[in-house]
């Protein structure tokens, strides 16, 4: 016990009678929504206590979580990752499908709007080997019914023709080779030309007089001159147009994505296709897929 | 216990009064019970606190700050106990223990034997009372109640005068020396 010196005693005992008589106050009197005072003293003495523990508790707990407690983090990083990866190489895959079922939506539906008309769905699975030569192969072969110098279209337009055809998979010249052409006429002027490759992504209308207006922005569609492709398939547009002795120098953005056919159609006819129900379905707001079709609909659909 | 003895500071010789005995239980049981019979008997005597005179007078005449507190604590709590539930216990014991240790405090340091003093002293010891138990009140009961007015300034002067005859007859209760 610490001696109270004998001059403070009679201090010191006033201030435990006052500190008693305050804390019997404090225990009687009882504040309307805090409860009795004693409680609301000893809660605000304890408070900044528990406060300050339970700040040092967290505090501790974090420098041993993030600190000491590492030991496996290392060997749940590596798992994470490759876990990461894994994941990553799913979305990817999935988003592939997405765009395949948007893509087959969109087949789908051309072929609906055009279901007159004999066509058979393919799926592209080659190109050429070299860049001499612009050519796509086709998972349908004679088998199926190909034959050379059928037509090959995407509903954008044209692509191309079947130039050679095999047991089970056929090669199509594609619009885009040197050696390509195709019956075209420009849908304004009705002027009649045909359109080739040049190896370039774009295309060339090759015999147009100098006298000839031709506007940039125009469209070009087969004229069905060539006995290949049927009239009004969709060409292209034209990009420029140059002065030339004795033609103008036309250049044309091919109306189907030459540079990114995945699915295509082989037409088994001539017969007119209805390419304008197409185009304004495509311009139509809302999914391009029919609520009805499935957007994982298989290949298999679009082959008849 | 009940002898008169003398406390010396410096040159100056304070004597330090002692009572006949059961004088200040009896004096204390007889002013509270008058101070519970004032209200209902003689309303025009309700300024009176009769406990607090008899803190003052025995802090003043035993100038002894520990039994001063301790009486001054006695009584406020009875003083508490009597006054209803409405009074928690301990309102008038802080303020009489506060009452009780100073006027020990000062007899202990300053004669005063004299009436004059007796009258400053009650009026001072009054104000002081009615501070603590203001203070209390406000901090405590959240019970907001004003410092000083006309009334309690009227009852310090009226506790003062009234503690000039009834001190004079308290020292009849002391032992001679």
């Amino acid at each position: 016990m610490v001696a109270i010196p004998s001059r403070h005693r009679s201090l010191a005992l006033l201030a435990g009678v006052l500190l008693a008589q305050i804390l019997m106050l404090a225990v009687q009197i009882k504040r309307d929504s805090r409860g009795r005072l004693i409680r609301v003293w000893a809660v605000s003495m304890v408070t900044p206590f528990e406060r300050a523990g339970a700040w040092g508790v967290g505090n501790v707990r974090d420098v041993w979580h993030h600190y000491f407690a590492l030991r496996n983090t290392s060997r749940e990083n590596e798992a994470l990752r490759t876990e990461n990866d894994a994941l990553r190489l799913a979305i990817a895959q999935l988003q592939s499908k997405a765009a395949e079922a948007d893509r087959l939506g969109t087949l789908l539906q051309f072929k609906a709007s055009n279901e007159k008309v004999a066509m058979m769905g393919a799926r592209v699975i080659g190109a050429s080997a070299g860049t001499a030569s612009r050519t796509i192969e086709i998972d349908r072969g004679e088998r199926d019914g190909v034959h050379r110098n059928q037509p090959v279209i995407t509903p954008d337009g044209a692509v191309g023709k079947v130039i050679e055809a095999y047991r089970d998979s056929a090669q199509v010249l594609v619009l885009t080779d040197k050696d390509s052409g195709i019956g075209a006429m420009l849908v304004e002027s009705r002027i009649q030309s045909p359109v080739g490759g040049t190896g370039e992504p774009m295309l060339t209308m090759k015999y147009v007089p100098t006298d000839e207006t031709v506007n940039v922005g125009e469209k070009i569609v087969t004229s069905g001159m060539d006995r290949i492709f049927p009239r009004d398939v969709p060409v292209g547009t034209v990009l420029d147009v140059k002065a030339g002795n004795p033609f103008k120098q036309i250049r044309v953005k091919p109306a189907a994505k030459l540079d990114r056919l995945e699915e295509v159609f082989v037409l088994l006819t001539q017969e007119s296709l209805d390419f304008q129900k197409e185009a304004e379905a495509q311009s139509a707001p809302g999914p391009s897929v029919p609520a009805e079709t499935p957007a994982t609909a298989p290949p298999a659909v679009v082959k008849p | 216990m009940n002898d008169t003895f003398e406390l010396r500071r410096g040159d100056t010789h304070i004597e330090v009064h002692k009572f006949f005995p059961g004088a200040i239980a009896g004096v204390t049981i007889l002013a509270l019970t008058l101070q519970a019979v004032f209200p209902v008997y003689v309303r025009r005597l309700d300024f009176l606190d009769l406990p607090l005179l008899i803190t003052i007078y025995f802090g003043l005449s035993r100038r002894n700050p520990s039994t001063g507190l301790l009486l001054g604590t006695t009584i406020g709590l009875l003083q508490d106990s009597l006054s209803g539930p409405t009074v928690p216990l301990g309102l008038y014991g802080i303020a009489k223990t506060v009452v009780g240790y100073l006027a020990s405090s000062i007899g202990a340091r300053l004669d005063t034997e004299h009436p004059l003093a007796r009258f400053a002293l009650t009026a001072g010891f009054f104000v002081l009372h009615q501070a603590v138990m203001v203070l209390t009140r406000r901090l405590l009961l959240a019970q907001p109640e004003p410092w000083f007015n006309m009334h309690l300034t009227m009852a310090a002067a009226l506790n003062a005068v009234a503690s000039v005859p009834l001190f004079l007859l308290l020292d009849r209760l002391r032992r001679s020396s």
